[in-house]
């Protein structure tokens, strides 16, 4: 067995079990980050998009900001000044003692909050897509608000977003390893330990890139089949 | 939280992180662009061989983290004895040079996206009109293709020289003093934000300037729009069906 193999090896001979482990770690972070941040791009959506004064221009400095930050300066803000805020908040409700939050929850609200960024712009894209007669023949037909944005809106942003959200996805996906540094143990971290162990950085962060790889072709293979299946009454030109 | 003392003297500290991070985002962006129009030309050519492996380049820098790719070169080139006595081993012990290696071979691999997007809108009667008024391949390259797809392609590339400029944020990972690193030490020592803060401030204010850059190429560049949008801006006499 060349000496690569034996090192990626399963058990407690070769560092096989925990990499994979760690890309467990990676998909579960990516999954709950994206979700929470359809979610927030969801609202932030009709924020930007509400007839509230004021309201839009909040949801443009939260897009801007995002997006104009690199990535690593928003999760050391949540790592540094989450804990502190927590302690804040709980203060507040009359709790005075001390709180830690954990790299798994640092790490998923900063990429949920950075995830939910990109997703409000896809999101606020896709409404605006709706042709506006549609809405105009929803009420009309006597719709209520609840029916026109059930059967009339969501169905159509859900389809005009799809390809937007699969970038977003990717991109979380990739994000999931800056979150190595606050230490949590997904991919990139378990690689870094294992390379520092053996001396071998080269074959783990390789093993590493195999294993994004495989997560983003994967997944890329699900939205385009969550594609193909939105579209599937649109009929083709 | 924020501790607010001495602010001036904090921001000057890393200020000092600009020009590793301005410099780098720069260097990687315009040698990513030079590789990056080869590359697209190779993922053109009717050659299948080398447009696949132009794809293949694209397809292994687009899915994985920039992260992995910066370890890759800075850690993992360690592990081989022959290139640690090398000639070249001077270059891949330094943070600076791996950190800008990375960010090219990464950019290269996006820009050449957006460089193939602006070249295939060009319209293929007007390549056809230029091969049937005699130009060679080199001359329609220069003077019909190119210009237009340029054009075509700025606001992607706007896009990416922001994510290039958030990018450099990543050397911070391997050692090299720029802005966030040089943030990050003064939050882990003091568990203030107030360094955090001023650094989130000093990336918004480069990305703003180049946001800026970008769209005043743009305009510069796209005169027969220009043209339109004042038409469009200035209250209508009733002349614009004429236009």
């Amino acid at each position: 067995m060349p000496e690569w193999l034996s090192l990626l090896a399963w058990g407690d001979t070769g560092w096989g079990d925990e990499m994979v482990r760690g890309a467990l770690v990676t998909l579960q972070v990516a999954v709950v980050a994206f979700a929470l941040g359809v979610v927030i791009g969801a609202g932030g959506a009709a924020v930007k998009l509400s007839r509230v004064p004021g309201l839009p221009l909040l949801g443009d400095v939260y897009t801007t900001l995002i997006r104009g930050i690199p990535d690593l300066i928003t999760i050391y803000i949540i790592f540094f000044g989450g804990g502190q805020l927590a302690m804040s908040v709980a203060r507040l409700f009359g709790h005075t003692g001390y709180i830690e939050i954990d790299a798994l929850t640092t790490g998923v609200s900063a990429l949920s909050v950075i995830s939910g960024a990109y997703s409000t712009e896809v999101i606020r894209g896709a409404v605006m897509a709706v042709p506006k007669g549609q809405i105009e023949a929803a009420k009309a037909c006597g719709m209520s608000r609840w029916t026109l944005f059930r059967r009339i809106l969501v169905p159509q942003v859900a389809r005009y977003a799809l390809p937007g959200l699969g970038n977003v996805w990717q991109l979380t996906l990739k994000d999931t390893s800056l979150i190595s540094v606050v230490g949590l143990t997904e991919i990139m971290r378990q690689a870094f330990v294992a390379s520092g162990s053996t001396k071998q950085p080269f074959t783990f962060f390789v093993s590493a890139a195999v294993l994004y790889l495989a997560l983003t072709s994967l997944s890329n293979k699900v939205f385009n089949g969550a594609e193909i299946w939105a579209n599937r009454g649109v009929r083709r030109a | 939280m924020l501790r607010f003392d001495e602010p001036w003297t904090l921001f000057l500290e890393i200020l000092g992180g600009v020009p590793n991070t301005v410099s780098l985002a720069l260097a990687s962006l315009v040698l990513g662009f030079v590789l990056a129009v080869g590359l697209a030309l190779m993922r053109l050519s009717p050659w299948k061989p080398v447009a696949w492996l132009a794809y293949a380049y694209v397809y292994f820098f687009r899915s994985t983290p920039l992260l992995v790719q910066i370890f890759l070169i800075y850690y993992g080139t360690g592990q081989f004895e022959g290139l640690r006595e090398s000639w070249a081993w001077p270059f891949f012990r330094e943070a600076y040079w791996c950190a800008m290696l990375a960010l090219t071979l990464n950019t290269t691999a996006y820009t050449s996206e957006i460089i193939r997007g602006g070249l295939q809108a060009v319209p293929w009667g007007q390549v056809e009109a230029a091969k049937a008024c005699g130009m060679n391949a080199i001359l329609r390259l220069r003077r019909v293709i190119f210009p237009q797809a340029i054009r075509q392609a700025l606001p992607g590339y706007g896009n990416e020289i922001v994510l290039m400029v958030k990018s450099t944020s990543l050397a911070s990972t391997i050692t090299l003093l720029e802005i966030t690193l040089i943030a990050r030490k003064d939050a882990s020592s003091t568990y203030t934000l107030d360094a955090l803060v001023i650094a989130a401030a000093i990336y918004l204010f480069i990305n703003l300037l180049a946001t800026r850059g970008v769209a005043w190429l743009e305009y510069r560049l796209s005169p027969e729009l220009r043209e339109a949008r004042i038409l469009k801006a200035l209250p209508d006499p009733g002349l614009s069906h004429v236009h």
